[in-house]
């Protein structure tokens, strides 16, 4: 244990001193504040009548409902990016230039040290998270008195979908080199992106060949499930449902989808002790 | 148990490159054990399989008792890696910090040990700039005082001198000398053959993965080569030195043959006067560690 938590102390020392907090952090404020302003004039607008009509709260709830639903988009591509680049050079950049060696011949089992490494990279996303979409939530409650609905549990589930790229990311360093490791997790990324909108899109046309295709996708990698069941509980069943965009959700990712994301971020987990435990450094 | 390192033929292979090929060795508590060799000849990759880093092929070990790869008995071993590269963006101070936290200390204790370390390898005045802004001399200095954090009983350097100056290297050896008056043992490997001879107990020579041959340089004070000036030589006078050693040569006007003992070099002096031969020199030299080193590695070693 002392192990796990001196490494991520060191781990967050690491986001600290490569400047990688830093960046997060101006860029965030900066998306914040863009997003903050935009939705302050397109408010102004609707409540002004600058439509050229004045919309109905529930009307306005529509509106104010993809404006934040698409803002949290941006916050889960961002965390996504965040997940993969962030540890993605941590295992394999320590083992290739040598740094490994006085770690891993200290009194301090070889899972401590990926464990601590994991640990300390979670909190910051986590962290990154609740910054980023909690700031967006909050933009729309303060300018427009907005209220995301199941904010916790989506929240919840979009840290998860971040959490299993993560693991993805640090297991791959564990065999790979830092460029193949970014490659392989992008590209499963895409694969997770491509399957969610192939089930939408399936779900839509009434093609169940493709909506299974999807469904496929999704069991190899089940990040994109996870952001499309986030998107399903944080929007009310009437806005969700009107039309095709990245966080409509026609086809809702099972229960099962939930616990095979878990059981696929342990399984990562574990399988990177492993084989960080056995390989010669 | 008198031994701190026993291994029984350990072997690596990296896929069908043999890296190391046999080692069998015993290293005893409170000794400094030089481990000696060309590039290439498995020092390092034989220095990893005792510090559990890389699982050996074929054989087995035991490290301060406990079997290789063993984390408890880590907490009494120290090391300094060869291409040393360390935390970069961490201050000298929180370096050893997070280091000798993982070796399981905390709080005054850390403190003082990192203070007395810093002093003792000369970087107190450096100790809060980042590592990236450090000299290789420095980082190797900072490198070992991480080695002596948790006061090991043993100590493994890879190459400890390699990227230093005069100055460094003067250190490195106080070091080694401090850790053997302590009792601790120190097991280095080394290209460097001056370094090690003043340092070292008992060295042995690895040549393409086996132990070659293995000595106290103690023993060694047995050859002893007589290096002569003389007024006149000729041939006669060559074939009577031989009667008090062999490879009687002349070189450079000098006359340099080998003795089996120091012992024979009043005798050698009482003949020359007896003959009437001049002296304007007469000296002793121990065969150094390099020339041994030639021998043992033999003619078909090519440089690695
Ligand atoms: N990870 C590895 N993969 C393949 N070959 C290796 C590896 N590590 C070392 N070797 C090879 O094993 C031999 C011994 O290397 P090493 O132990 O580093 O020698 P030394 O430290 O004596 O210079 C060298 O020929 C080296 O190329
Ligand atoms: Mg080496």
């Amino acid at each position: 244990m002392r192990g796990i938590l001196t490494v991520a102390h060191l781990t967050l020392h690491e986001v600290k001193g490569r400047k990688v907090a830093l960046a997060a952090l101006i860029l965030g404020v900066a998306f914040l504040v863009v997003f903050g302003v935009g939705l302050y004039f397109v408010y102004r607008d609707m409540i002004g009548g600058g439509l050229g009509f004045t919309p109905s709260r529930a009307q306005q709830n529509v509106g104010l409902s993809f404006l934040v639903m698409a803002g949290l988009y941006a916050v889960n591509f961002l965390m996504v990016m965040m997940a993969v680049l962030m540890p993605v050079d941590t295992l394999a950049g320590d083992i290739r230039s040598g740094v490994i060696q006085t770690l891993v011949t200290k009194p301090v089992r070889r899972a401590s040290i990926v464990l601590g490494k994991w640990l300390g990279f979670w909190v910051v996303l986590a962290l990154y998270l609740v910054m980023m979409a909690g700031g967006v939530m909050l933009i729309a409650w303060a300018i427009a008195g907005f209220e995301v609905q199941n904010a916790p549990a989506g929240l919840a589930l979009m840290l998860l979908e971040g959490t299993l790229l993560m693991t993805l990311s640090i297991l791959g360093g564990t065999r790979l080199s830092t460029l193949a490791t970014g490659v392989m997790v992008f590209g499963l990324y895409g694969l997770a992106f491509i399957g969610g909108w192939l089930e939408q899109l399936g779900a839509v046309l009434g093609n169940v060949t493709t909506q299974n295709f999807g469904i496929i996708a999704s069991l190899i990698v089940p990040s994109e499930a996870l952001w499309q069941l986030a998107s399903y509980v944080m929007q009310p069943p009437l806005i969700r449902e009107v039309s095709i965009t990245p966080f409509s959700v026609v086809s809702v990712p099972s229960t099962g989808m939930l616990v095979w994301a878990l059981v696929y971020t342990l399984g990562a987990l574990l399988l990177a002790l492993r084989q960080f435990g056995k390989r010669d450094l | 148990m008198n031994s701190v390192i026993e291994t029984a033929g350990l072997r690596k292979a990296f896929g069908s490159k043999v890296a190391v090929d046999d080692l069998t060795l015993t290293v005893g508590r409170g000794e400094v054990f030089g481990f000696l060799g060309p590039n290439g000849a498995g020092k390092t990759t034989s220095m990893k399989m005792l510090l559990g880093l890389v699982t050996p092929t074929a054989g087995v070990g035991q490290v301060l008792g406990a079997p290789l790869g063993d984390v408890k008995a880590r907490a009494k071993m120290g090391f300094l890696p060869e291409h040393f590269r360390f935390q970069d963006w961490l201050s000298g101070r929180e370096f050893l910090r997070f280091h000798g936290r993982l070796y399981g200390l905390a709080g005054g204790v850390l403190t003082r040990r990192i203070e007395e370390l810093l002093e003792r390898v000369d970087l107190l005045d450096a100790a809060d700039r980042p590592l990236r802004g450090y000299s290789k001399g420095m980082l190797q200095r900072i490198g070992l005082a991480q080695a002596l954090l948790n006061q090991p009983d043993l100590v493994f350097l890879d190459e400890p001198t390699s990227g230093l100056d005069p100055l460094g290297r003067f250190l490195v050896r106080d070091i080694i000398v401090a850790l053997r008056e302590q009792g601790a043992s120190v097991f280095v490997n080394s290209h460097l053959l001056s370094e090690v001879e003043v340092t070292c107990d008992r060295v042995a020579f690895v040549k393409r993965g086996c132990v070659v041959r293995e000595m106290a340089l103690a023993e060694q004070a047995g050859d002893v080569t007589v290096e002569l000036k003389l007024g006149h030589v000729d041939a006669a006078l060559l074939a009577g030195l031989a009667q008090f050693g062999r490879d009687v040569r002349q070189v450079d006007g000098l006359v340099r043959l080998t003795a089996s003992d120091e012992a024979t070099l009043p005798d050698i002096a009482r003949w020359l006067v007896a003959q009437g031969v001049s002296i304007y020199r007469l000296a002793a030299d121990h065969k150094s560690l390099e020339e041994l080193f030639l021998e043992v590695m033999g003619e078909d070693e090519r440089p690695g």
